[in-house]
C-alpha cells in the first residue's frame, strides 16, 4: 500500500508542482494586466495550499485534523476578502463577518425558528415516521410474500421526489407544525422501512437454528437475535432520515407556515433582501443538520459496537 | 419474476387503501352539501359522488390518471395550444413543464457528476486535497442543501443569471457530493495486492488510474450516480418553487395556491415517472457496462 502511495505521490508532486508554477505565473500576469486584488486572493490561496501540502506530508493525527480546519478558514477568508475588495453589495453576498454579526444580534429569532422547524416539525415527524416504519417492518417480516412485494415498491417510492406532496399535506393539516411533521413522516418512512426489512433478514440460518434449539419463542428470537442484528441496517436508515427530515420540514414551510420557522424566515428575508439573515438561518440549518446526524452516529457507535464497521477505528 | 405477484398485490392494496381514504376524506364535503340542501344522504350516495368531486381533498386514482392523460396527450393532441395545432408544446399541459425540469436536471447532473469524478481523482492522488476536502464533502451530506435552493435561485436571479442555468447549478451541486464520496470509495477499492502488481509492472500513476482504479470504481460510480440523479431532480423541483415561469415545481406551487388538488397529483405522477425513468436509465447503463466488463452482479 505504502509502495504504491510513493509512486502516486511522486507523480502528483510533479503535477501539482507544475500546477503551482502555472498558478504563480498566472498570478503575475493578472497582477500586471488586471488587478492587485486578484493577486492578493491568489496569494492567500497559494499560501494556505502550501501550508496544507506541508502539513499533509508531515502526517500525524493533529496535522490531519488541522488541514480541513485551515481549508475551511481559507475559504471563509477568501469569501470575506472578495466581498471587501470588490465591494460586493450585501444584497447579493454578505461577508462572513456581517453574517456573524447578524447571527449574534438576532439569537432570539433564530432560536424561535429553530424550535418551530426543528423540534416541533422535523424531530416529532422523525420519531413518528421511524417508529411507524420499524413497527411496519416487524409486521411485514413474518410474511415472505409481503416482503417480496413491499421491498421493490418501497425502494421505488424511496427514489421518488416525495417533497412534492408537501403542498397537499399543508392543505390537509394546516399551516402549523403538524403539516411539517406529516411531510417528514412520509419522507422518512420508506427509507427506514426498506432498511429495517433488509436488516431483519440479516441473520443467517445457523444463528436462527441456535435460537430454535434454545426453543426460543418468536418474540425472544426477535428481541435477542434479529433486532440486534438489524441494528447496523436500521442506523443506516436513521442516518439517511436525519437529512430527509430537515429538508422536509424546511421545504414544507415554503408552502405555508405560521410567522416563524426556518423556511418561512428564509423565504421572507429573501423578499426583504436581508441576505445576512438568510445566511444565518442557513448556518443554523447546517449546524442543526450536522449535529442531528452526529448524535445518531454516536448512538450507533454505542449500540453497534460489535459490528466490523465500528471496530478498528 | 418471483416477486411479480407479490408486488402486484401490494400495489393493489395501496390503490384500494387510496380509494377508501379518498371516499373517507371527501365524504364530509358531500354531507355538508346535502345538509345545505336540507337533506340527508347515506353512504350509498356518498361513495360514488366522493369519487368524482371537482376539488376533492384527496382525488381518487382514476381522477388523477384522467387528469394526467388530459394534461399530457389530450392537451398536446387536441388542445388549441398543443403541439399538433400550434407547433409548440402547450404551457397548460405538463409535457412542457416536465421538459423544462428534465433539461435543467440533466444539465446539472452531467456537470455535477463530471466535476465530482474529477475531484475524486484529485483526492485519491493528492493527500493535501484528501485531508482538506474530504471532511467537508462528508459533512455537507448531513446539511439540508435542498432547503436552501430557492434562496440561491433568487440571489442568482437578482444578479441577472436566470433561466436554465441557476436550476442546473443547484442540480449540479446536489449530484456533486454523492458522486465525490462514492467515487473516492471506488477509486480506493483496489486492494494492496492489485496495487502491488501494478508496481511490479512499473506502471505510472496515470496507468494505474486508467487500467486499475477507474475500472474498479465502476460499481461505486453507478450506485452514487443513481443517488445523484434522484437528488438533483428533487433539487431542481424545489429550486423552481420561487421562480414562476415553467417547470414542475412551479406547477406544484400554482396548484397549491388555487386548490387544484387533482392537478397537483397529476404533476406528482409526472415527477415520479421522470424520477423512476432517470434512475432506470442509469440502472440500464449500469447493467450493460458491468456486463461488458464482466462484473455483472
Amino acid at each position: 500500500m505504502s509502495g504504491s502511495a510513493d509512486v502516486t505521490r511522486r507523480w502528483t508532486d510533479w503535477l501539482f508542482g507544475l500546477d503551482a508554477l502555472l498558478m504563480l505565473t498566472g498570478g503575475v500576469v493578472a497582477l500586471l494586466a488586471w488587478d492587485v486584488r486578484v493577486s492578493i486572493l491568489l496569494g492567500v490561496w497559494l499560501g494556505a495550499w502550501v501550508l496544507n501540502h506541508g502539513l499533509s506530508l508531515i502526517g500525524g493525527r493533529w496535522a490531519m485534523r488541522l488541514v480541513p480546519v485551515i481549508f475551511g478558514l481559507t475559504v471563509l477568508a477568501l469569501w470575506q476578502l472578495v466581498v471587501d475588495m470588490f465591494a460586493v453589495p450585501s444584497v447579493i453576498l454578505p461577508g462572513p463577518l456581517a453574517i456573524a454579526a447578524r447571527f449574534g444580534s438576532s439569537l432570539d429569532v433564530l432560536w424561535a425558528d429553530f424550535v418551530q422547524t426543528f423540534v416541533k416539525g422535523a424531530l416529532s415527524g422523525y420519531v413518528m415516521g421511524c417508529s411507524a416504519a420499524v413497527l411496519t417492518a416487524i409486521a411485514v417480516d413474518r410474511s415472505l410474500f409481503l416482503q417480496r412485494g413491499l421491498l421493490p415498491v418501497g425502494n421505488f417510492i424511496a427514489a421518488l421526489p416525495i417533497v412534492g406532496i408537501a403542498p397537499i399535506l399543508v392543505m390537509w393539516f394546516g399551516f402549523d407544525w403538524q403539516s411539517k411533521a406529516a411531510v417528514v413522516v412520509v419522507m422518512v418512512f420508506f427509507p427506514m422501512l426498506v432498511n429495517t426489512v433488509a436488516g431483519l433478514r440479516a441473520t443467517d440460518a445457523m444463528q436462527r437454528d441456535l435460537m430454535a434449539t434454545y426453543s426460543a419463542s418468536y418474540w425472544q428470537g426477535l428481541f435477542k437475535l434479529r433486532l440486534p442484528a438489524a441494528m447496523p441496517f436500521m442506523f443506516n436508515g436513521l442516518k439517511i432520515a436525519t437529512t430527509l427530515a430537515m429538508i422536509g420540514a424546511i421545504v414544507a414551510e415554503f408552502f405555508g407556515s405560521p410567522t416563524q420557522g426556518m423556511g418561512f424566515r428564509i423565504s421572507t428575508e429573501v423578499g426583504r433582501l436581508g441576505l445576512d439573515m438568510v445566511w444565518s438561518e442557513i448556518a443554523v440549518a447546517a449546524v442543526a443538520g450536522s449535529a442531528f446526524y452526529g448524535v445518531v452516529a454516536m448512538i450507533e457507535k454505542g449500540v453497534t459496537f460489535w459490528h466490523p464497521s465500528q471496530r478498528g477505528r | 419474476m418471483k416477486s411479480f405477484a407479490p408486488v402486484l398485490v401490494v400495489v393493489g392494496v395501496i390503490v384500494a387503501l387510496w380509494y377508501a381514504a379518498a371516499v373517507g376524506m371527501n365524504a364530509q364535503w358531500e354531507r355538508d352539501q346535502a345538509a345545505r340542501a336540507g337533506s340527508e344522504i347515506g353512504w350509498a350516495e356518498i361513495v360514488p359522488k366522493a369519487m368524482h368531486q371537482e376539488r376533492p381533498v384527496l382525488p381518487a386514482p382514476h381522477q388523477v390518471v384522467a387528469e394526467f392523460w388530459k394534461l399530457t396527450w389530450g392537451e398536446e393532441v387536441a388542445g388549441r395550444r398543443g403541439i399538433v395545432q400550434s407547433g409548440s408544446l402547450s404551457n397548460r399541459g405538463l409535457v412542457l413543464h416536465a421538459w423544462v425540469t428534465l433539461s435543467a436536471t440533466m444539465l446539472g447532473f452531467v456537470i455535477g457528476s463530471g466535476f465530482g469524478i474529477l475531484l475524486a481523482v484529485g483526492i485519491v492522488h493528492n493527500r493535501a486535497m484528501d485531508a482538506s476536502v474530504m471532511p467537508w464533502a462528508i459533512a455537507s451530506q448531513t446539511i439540508p442543501i435542498v432547503a436552501i435552493a430557492p434562496m440561491i435561485i433568487v440571489v442568482l436571479n437578482s444578479v441577472g443569471v436566470a433561466g436554465l442555468v441557476p436550476k442546473a447549478i443547484i442540480a449540479a451541486y446536489l449530484s456533486f457530493f454523492p458522486v465525490v464520496v462514492g467515487m473516492v470509495k471506488g477509486l480506493r477499492s483496489p486492494d494492496g495486492m492489485q496495487l502491488d502488481l501494478l508496481r511490479t509492472y512499473n506502471a505510472s500513476a496515470a496507468q494505474g488510474l486508467w487500467k486499475l482504479r477507474l475500472p474498479a470504481s465502476m460499481p461505486y460510480l453507478f450506485a452514487s450516480l443513481k443517488v445523484g440523479v434522484a437528488a438533483s431532480f428533487v433539487g431542481t423541483i424545489v429550486a423552481e418553487l420561487p421562480l414562476g415561469g415553467a417547470g414542475l415545481g412551479t406547477r406544484l406551487l400554482a396548484g397549491s395556491y388555487y386548490g387544484q388538488t387533482i392537478q397537483i397529483w397529476a404533476t406528482l405522477v409526472v415527477a415520479s415517472l421522470l424520477a423512476a425513468g432517470m434512475v432506470g436509465v442509469v440502472g440500464l447503463v449500469q447493467s450493460r457496462v458491468l456486463a461488458r466488463m464482466g462484473m455483472a452482479a
